[in-house]
């Protein structure tokens, strides 16, 4: 009976090891930056995401010149001046869930997530904690955080010019639609 | 039913097993890399220049997409017409200059000079672009066509003129590489044609051919210089003294949020091409014929980059069908 229930445990857990992982590469990626001169904001609609609901990791990687801007010339300063991205094209996050044994992945709903992780913009890697929601309907799941990015903690250099114009934390918005990953 | 159990937990255990070294990634960004290839698009290299012109000549760069390019320039008098005038202040020659970026590609602008009481339009194309990626390109080449008129008076009312004879064009390529993040250089041919010249010894055709090359010192801030050597024996006329000399600026482009200023030190007076190898390049850097002078560069978005881009990538999903 012992040797039973010890193989169908490994039966269970052999099963769940295939179908944890999920993945997305449509992740939105948004940041608003707001002052009394401007608002800006800037998104992506191309950022890579893989969730290991076995072990609570996250990652994401983003490419900065996929950053679409209202106007060109944000979008070139933005590129050339601010995050440099011919020298630093992508920016990742890696972290884990912190409660990721209370998400249910069989059961539909809403779970409120702790995230914690390393974030690498500009070449610079800082440690975050946010709040999330991960949204579970059937084999869909989406992911939703709200985080503020103070850009002097990523040596990103905003010329004396458009000190007004641009905010010195910009929120950044990650919304992301994942499904299973067939590898 | 404990037969079927166990052979269900040996195979799935085998199963884990023999997938586990291939699942086991140490890093989940590995797994991340491996599992998407970084979509093979065409890089386009940006900001070869501060702005669209180098100093006076034209850079390989035209205004996005759906954006106005407003551009004032001033040229004042000689430096060494010394205190008396102000080492040139006194007297300014303005052009205004509107271009518009039907594509990133392709503009077309109008542009009005007090000297010779000029009005131009023109377009221009990049044929090729510098790029990374999915297509390799190692340059980009870009062609200029303008037409200018005249609107001053006849300078010999006496005789008959014709409205043709105000006109002359330009024909310019050029072609601009992006270096290194600071250093980027442009070589460019260019011929003028004059409807009218002075006499029947001057040609109408006019040739030239220039360098240009800038190199920023900080993100906002880069030196620039520029030089056109003009074909000799082609502008012969007396009356043009003194002689037409080659062109030679040297400036610095600053910029601030909207706006790029370019400073420069040059012998032309000139601010288009049709103005560089007439009289308006008549100083000599040696003897200090230097005229100061300022480009103030302002971008306006007319049309919305972003919209347009869905719009395209909506035509193009109509068409293809989606990407995958």
């Amino acid at each position: 009976m012992k040797t039973i229930l010890i193989l169908t445990a490994l039966l269970v857990t052999s099963l769940t090891a295939f179908s944890q992982k999920y993945f997305t590469k449509t992740a939105n990626v948004t940041f608003f930056s707001s002052t009394a001169l401007e608002n800006i904001d800037a998104k992506s609609n191309q950022t890579t995401s893989i969730i290991d609901f076995a072990t609570g990791e996250v990652v994401f990687k983003m490419l900065i010149k996929t950053f679409q801007f209202e106007k060109a010339l944000m979008q070139e300063h933005f590129n050339e001046k601010y995050l440099e991205s011919e020298k630093y094209p992508d920016a990742t996050f890696k972290g884990t869930i912190d409660n990721i044994a209370s998400v249910n992945l069989s059961k539909d709903g809403e779970y409120k997530v702790n995230v914690t992780g390393e974030l690498t913009i500009h070449g610079v890697t800082k440690t975050y904690s946010t709040a999330g929601v991960i949204t579970i309907a059937g084999d869909k799941i989406s992911v939703n955080a709200k985080f503020p990015v103070k850009v002097a903690d990523h040596d990103v250099k905003i010329p004396g010019a458009v000190k007004d114009n641009i905010a010195e934390t910009v929120d950044v918005t990650v919304t992301a639609d994942y499904t299973p990953l067939k590898k | 039913m404990l037969r079927l159990l166990l052979t269900c937990s040996l195979l799935s255990t085998f199963i884990m097993f023999t997938y586990v070294p291939a699942m086991a990634q140490d890093d989940l960004l590995d797994l991340l890399d491996s599992t998407v290839d970084d979509p093979e698009t065409i890089d386009y290299t940006f900001a070869t220049f501060k702005t669209t012109r180098v100093i006076t000549s034209r850079s390989i760069e035209t205004p996005a997409a759906g954006e106005m390019q407003f551009l004032i320039a001033h040229r004042f008098g000689r430096v060494n017409g010394g205190w008396r005038d102000f080492f040139g202040l006194d007297q300014a020659n303005i052009r205004m200059d509107f271009e518009y970026g039907i594509t990133d590609f392709w503009s077309v602008g109008w542009g009005r000079s007090n000297v010779f009481k000029q009005w131009d339009g023109y377009t221009r194309v990049k044929f090729l672009r510098q790029s990374t990626g999915k297509r390799k390109m190692p340059i980009t080449a870009e062609a200029l066509a303008s037409v200018a008129m005249t609107s001053g008076n006849w300078v010999n009312p006496d005789r008959r003129n014709y409205i043709s004879s105000r006109a002359s064009y330009v024909f310019q390529l050029m072609v601009a590489r992006k270096f290194t993040r600071n250093l980027s250089a442009q070589i460019m041919g260019t011929m003028l044609h004059k409807n009218l010249v002075t006499s029947r010894q001057d040609k109408n055709d006019i040739f030239m051919v220039g360098a240009g090359a800038r190199y920023l010192l900080t993100g906002s801030f880069g030196l620039t210089m520029e030089y056109h050597y003009l074909i000799p024996d082609r502008i012969v006329s007396p009356i043009d003294a003194p002689k037409t000399d080659h062109s030679f600026s040297i400036g610095f482009d600053l910029e601030t949020g909207g706006h790029v200023f370019q400073i420069m030190a040059t012998n032309n007076l000139g601010m288009t091409e049709h103005q560089y190898f007439t009289s308006a390049t008549t100083g000599q850097w040696l003897k200090g014929d230097i005229h100061l002078g300022f480009n103030v560069n302002r971008v306006f978005t007319i049309a919305d980059y972003e919209k347009m881009k869905q719009k395209k990538e909506a035509r193009r999903l109509k068409k293809e069908g989606p990407k995958d």
